[in-house]
């Protein structure tokens, strides 16, 4: 198992968080999915958002880009208000929060990450067009540009939302469950762009669902359940203590420090629960 | 204008209008909104009628739009309750709305204008006696230059904010995540709607605006798989319906608007059933095609899995075929037609032998 540094591509000094979240508290309906949330998640880092269903994965991350009420609390994006950092976020929702029979291809789908620097009216061109087949070829998809997005599979779909992101040009890219339901290539275009993000100096954000992959690719790492339970460098985060607080109290089975046991362990606790 | 131009000029103005706003509705699962709000607008143009005290277009809009407006807030504040489902909100929302309208025209305005038969079903008949008239200059008739505005408005409406509408259409959390607010898109696209829906409304009255609006634009999501072809593809199909409805009607002496929504009704059944890509007729092809080469593929991995053993002389004999697999002596003469059409089998003395294609092919369908 390799970890790659913290901050190595931190500017020097003290860096401002990427993502900062004050006494955050999310409700829908009355009723609070995060309670008093605070979070520094680090510039430069690779950080993986785990935690049993339910427990607020999606809404942390809807809450920081301005897609969730907030009861209390606040947002910051490298130390300025959500609102303000728009165009230094790269968003990555659920591959299936969208209707993928839409009457589109994928090349347009990816010059929809160009809208949000265009703004209202301006409509996109020449330049767009060409950003957006770049994000395809680095994804592997330039040969899918004009397929219809319906005929993709659910690996290309995925890379096309990933390819869309990469269209935004972001410092931040913000991905939620990138790697559930993709082929073994897609899983390995992902990485690849993981690491490459990373060597560009850009910060990465994954809820992530699979505890025994989460050691390999990402070195930050966020612990949730409802509250955060624990946060900061990948191993020294990743114990079975912290896991099994996370997950449901059941610390007599994970008495090995051993990751691919808590990890198998923890998930089998996730399954019952 | 005589009413031989007016009228279908009219319809043409009318269903090509309300073509427009339909792919949008259709891909954002809200067709039936159209409906709702040509039903929902009577107790708006009441209100603007009772207010100019006779009528008056300006007034109409008014009071239509607000009365949409009104609708829309209702229907999303019922969703918001999450007590009923979004169906159930419309369709308590606009049969109410409707209703009111209703109850206000019988009640005071018996003798006017906004007769029962007008507001079910328009009036486009007389189009040609309403004329606009400037100055004491005839302009011709006001129907057709309303609609023509309306058409204008919904051209500009979808032209100027194409992306915007998209976007929110196809993935509105990115789009807020972006900065475009899917409420405000939403709500100016029920605006645009409910001002299409007037114009709609004293042309073909409320019970047939939503055919208008939704059935060109599912036609036309039959036969393409873009939605830069499928909007100005709907307004051509929405423009021949009301054509081809016009001719009807005059024929057999109809209703001008039963005939027009008839037609593009038929336009429908015809894509429905014949379109290339999706049609009943293209699918059921597609489906016998696939099911003869998935028994042609059956029969080669069958006499593979034989090949060799003991049993092969009795399982390869064209007579037991029929037998051991259980098919119909018809379906096996196709299965093994196609089989040996493909190359895969040759006959000889009433067996079948696998080629050395036949033989990759049943090593390529267990392997997968």
């Amino acid at each position: 198992m390799t970890h790659a540094p913290l901050f190595e591509h931190a500017p020097p000094g003290t860096p401002v968080p990427a993502v900062s979240l004050r006494d955050l508290t999310v409700a829908y309906r009355e009723t609070p999915v995060l309670w008093d949330v605070d979070l520094d998640i680090p510039a430069g880092s690779l950080t993986a958002i785990i935690g049993p269903n339910g427990a607020g994965k999606s809404t942390l991350i809807k809450a920081a880009l301005g897609l969730a009420p907030l009861a209390a609390g606040s947002v910051s994006i490298f130390g300025e208000p959500y609102k303000e950092q728009r165009d230094l976020v790269g968003y990555v929702p659920q591959r299936g929060s969208v209707d993928w029979d839409f009457p589109t291809n994928a090349l347009d789908v990816v010059m929809m990450g160009t809208y949000g620097r265009l703004g209202w009216i301006r409509r996109p061109g020449k330049a767009q067009r060409e950003v957006a087949m770049r994000s395809l070829e680095q994804l592997g998809m330039a040969d899918f540009a004009h397929r219809q997005i319906s005929q993709l599979s659910g690996g290309q779909q995925q890379r096309v939302f990933l390819a869309r992101a990469l269209a935004q040009d972001a410092e931040l890219y913000v991905m939620d469950e990138p790697f559930v339901g993709v082929d073994a290539t897609t899983e390995r275009a992902i990485v690849d762009l993981l690491r490459e993000l990373q060597a560009r100096g850009k910060t990465v954000v994954c809820v992530h669902h699979d505890l025994e992959s989460a050691p390999d690719y990402f070195d930050w790492l966020v612990l949730l359940n409802v509250r955060i339970i624990a946060d900061g460098p990948f191993a020294a985060t990743f114990t079975p203590e912290n896991l099994s607080r996370t997950y449901g109290g059941r610390t007599h089975v994970l008495g090995r420090l051993d990751h691919e046991a808590v990890a198998r362990e923890a998930q089998e606790i996730e399954l019952r629960i | 204008m005589s009413s031989a131009v007016a009228v279908p000029l009219t319809g043409v103005l009318v269903a090509s209008a309300c073509a427009l706003l339909g792919s949008f509705l259709i891909l954002r699962r809200m067709a039936m909104m159209s409906d709702a709000i040509s039903h929902a607008i009577l107790p708006g143009l009441v209100a603007g009628y009772v207010l100019a005290q006779g009528p008056n277009l300006f007034a109409g809009f008014l009071g239509a739009s607000l009365a949409a407006a009104v609708t829309v807030t209702a229907v999303e504040a019922l969703k918001r309750t999450r007590r009923v489902d979004a169906g159930a909100a419309i369709g308590i929302v606009f049969p109410a709305m409707f209703a009111l309208g209703t109850v206000l025209v019988t009640w005071r305005f018996s003798d006017i204008h906004l007769d029962a038969d007008a507001i079910l079903f328009g009036n486009i008949e007389f189009v040609a006696f309403d004329t606009f008239v400037f100055n004491g200059q005839d302009l011709g008739p006001q129907s057709v230059w309303v609609m023509s505005g309306l058409c204008l408005l919904n051209l500009l409406f979808i032209g100027i904010f194409y992306k915007e509408l998209k976007l929110t259409t196809f993935d509105a959390g990115l789009a807020a995540a972006l900065g475009f607010s899917p409420a405000i898109v939403h709500y100016a696209l029920m605006l645009v709607l409910s001002i299409t829906s007037v114009g709609a409304f004293s042309a073909v009255g409320a019970v047939l605006v939503v055919a208008l609006v939704i059935v060109p634009a599912a036609t036309a999501y039959l036969l393409t798989d873009r939605l830069a072809v499928m909007i100005p593809l709907s307004v051509v199909i929405g423009a021949v319906a009301a054509l081809i409805g016009y001719r009807v009607a005059i024929a057999v002496d109809a209703s001008i608007a039963g005939a027009m929504v008839s037609a593009v009704g038929v336009l429908f059944g015809l894509a429905l059933l014949f379109s290339p890509s999706q049609g009943v007729v293209a699918r059921a092809w597609q489906n016998r095609r696939n099911r003869a080469v998935i028994a042609s593929q059956m029969l080669v991995v069958h006499l593979f899995n034989h090949e060799g053993a003991p049993d092969s002389e009795e399982e390869s004999s064209v007579e037991h075929l029929s037998d051991g697999l259980r098919w119909s002596p018809a379906r096996t003469d196709m299965a093994v037609a196609g089989a040996s059409r493909r190359g895969w089998v040759v006959r000889a003395n009433g067996h079948l032998e696998l080629t050395e294609p036949g033989r990759e092919t049943a090593r390529l369908v267990l392997a997968r």
